[in-house]
Formats: structure tokens, sequence, C-alpha cells
């Protein structure tokens, strides 16, 4: 049976849909999942898609922490299911505590719309394992505060631990590390600022986003 | 007792401000010269219900430290300025 991802879509998600429809163009199930349900219903990995959730007010992801959905999200992933946050969604994942770090504004203080080459640092996480190390994949940004600032001793346990999943070719927003993509000592929560799901097809520009979202479907399959 | 509470937060010293910068690059061109380090952050007012000042101190610490700032990037500071509703 394919695999059920569920997209958890807050009040100001944009990209649930986008992301549903790159999971089901790979053969899984992409099913929305409301901020204030508290059931992950039958999903075998969760996505916490990008967007503004909660308008952004306080700061991003801050209000969506506790949305009572947060609440399985978290539990699930203690239990090691994989759950992914892409660009608003990598925010949340950090505010919740499920990822280290957080991401502070642009350095160049500029929104970014634009495409940009990452580089696969680790296949070891549910983000990356169908891709390869040292993969360069096209995948769009589009972000305000996508600028990954972590403590230095936090650093030096990312890269002790290979918990940095991708980086950016050209440091688009001045990240520490160059970093696009963490993921945590369990390996199966992952966020990142790029949207694989804006880069699922041909007609797109880019089909290089499907590598991430094929590993999410596979570690699926590891873990059931 | 009810107190009234003022949170100024702040990003750390290092933490771009592009609303910061924004602003200091604008003043010059209205005139205004040699203001610099211009910082914006925000500022939340509430009042809070506890036994003295310092109890109210301590909670409005723990919503800081847990919900009103990313410690990450952010610091707060706490100013308790009045007694709402004492003589």
């Amino acid at each position: 049976m394919a695999p059920t991802i569920g997209v958890v879509r807050f009040p100001g998600t944009n990209c649930e849909f986008d992301t549903v429809e790159a999971v089901q163009a790979l053969g899984g199930q992409g099913e929305i999942l409301w901020h204030g349900d508290s059931s992950l219903g039958n999903s075998d990995a969760v996505i916490i898609a990008g967007g503004f959730a909660h308008g952004d007010y306080l700061r991003p992801g801050a209000i969506a922490r506790f949305s009572p959905i947060m609440e399985a999200v978290v539990a699930a992933a203690k239990d090691g299911m994989p759950v992914v946050g892409i660009c608003n969604g990598f925010q949340v994942l950090t505010e919740a505590g499920l990822l280290p770090g957080a991401l502070q504004k642009n350095a160049g203080l500029k929104f970014i719309n634009d495409w940009q080459m990452l580089r696969v640092e680790s296949t070891n996480s549910s983000l990356t394992s169908a891709a390869e190390v040292g993969q360069e994949l096209n995948i769009p940004i589009n972000h305000f505060e996508g600028n990954y600032t972590c403590s230095p001793e936090t650093l030096a346990e990312l890269k002790a631990n290979d918990q940095i999943v991708l980086s950016y070719v050209g440091n688009p927003n001045g990240s520490v590390g160059d970093i696009a993509g963490v993921c945590n000592e369990g390996r199966n929560v992952v966020g990142l600022m790029p949207h694989p799901e804006r880069a699922s097809h041909a007609l797109l520009g880019s089909t290089d986003g499907n590598v991430l979202m094929q590993s999410v479907l596979d570690s699926v399959g590891v873990s059931a | 007792m009810q107190f009234h509470a003022v949170i100024d937060i702040q990003l750390h010293a290092g933490i771009a401000d592009p609303q910061g910068s924004t602003i200091e690059r604008a003043l010059p061109t209205l005139g205004f010269d040699g203001i610099s380090n211009v910082r914006a952050g925000k500022s939340i007012h509430l009042d809070i219900e506890a036994a003295d000042a310092a109890a109210a101190e301590a909670q409005l610490a723990q919503v800081c430290d847990q919900f009103l700032t990313n410690p990450v990037i952010e610091g707060a500071e706490i100013s308790i300025l009045e007694t709402a509703g004492a003589n």
C-alpha cells in the first residue's frame, strides 16, 4: 500500500497542496492535516509545508508550535516517525524544539525568491536517503527568515553528528556553515529552507526535489 | 496584586535586523545625521497578577524564555512599571 504522508495545514500555510501533489506524483498518498486536529490520522510520515503559519505573528513558527496537531507531531517524531519541515515548516520545527538552532532574517536583508543549487551533505536522514553525498540539486528558495543560526557549540555538534544534510552552493542568505537543512540526532526529523515540491516536475523547471520526496516515501518503508 | 509590565525584546548583537538597518539608512535622507546602531525590537505591554513584583518578574522571565522570545536569537528586558490599581 502506498505510504500516507500527512501534510500539516495551519491558517496561513500556502504550500500544502503543492506538497501533496509532489508526494502523489511519486506514488504516495498525500493527506492534509488540519492544525486544530490532534490526530495524525493514517499518516506514515508528516510534512509541515511552507507558508506563514498563524501569520508569522511574534516569530515564524512561534504560535504554530501551540496548535493541537503539534502535540501529535512531537510525540510521533519522538517515536521515530519521519517528520519534515519545509521553509516555514523548518521554522516551526525549530520553535517546537524538534530541531536545533533558529532561522534569522537573511543577511542581505532581502526576501529571496530564486533558484538555488544545493549540495547533499549526508544521506543518513529521512529526507536524503535516496540521494548521494555530493549530489547537487537545483531547488528554489522563497524566504526572508532563512538565515540559519545556532551557537558555536551546537554547530560543532551538528558537524560531529553528521546532522547537516543539505548545504547551499554559494550561500544566498548568510546561514552559518552554509546550512540549508539539518536533521535531529534520531535522523527522522529534518528541516530545510528550500522547496522540493516546487522542483517536482519538468514544467516547473527542475525535478531535483523528487529525490528528497522519494526519500521521505522510502523512509516510511524502512520504519514500517 | 496586579502589576503592569513592559517587556522589551531585542535581537542579540550580531543577529541581522533588516528593520533597524533600513531605518538607519533612511535617516540621512531626511537630514538626520549622526544616528547609528539602530535596532528595532518588540515591546509587549501586559498586566499580571502576582504576590509581589519579584514574583511577577520571575513568572514573566519564564514566559519570555518559553514563548515571547527565541533565546537563540533574542533577549528580553522586563520592567515592572507600576502597580495597576494601587493607591
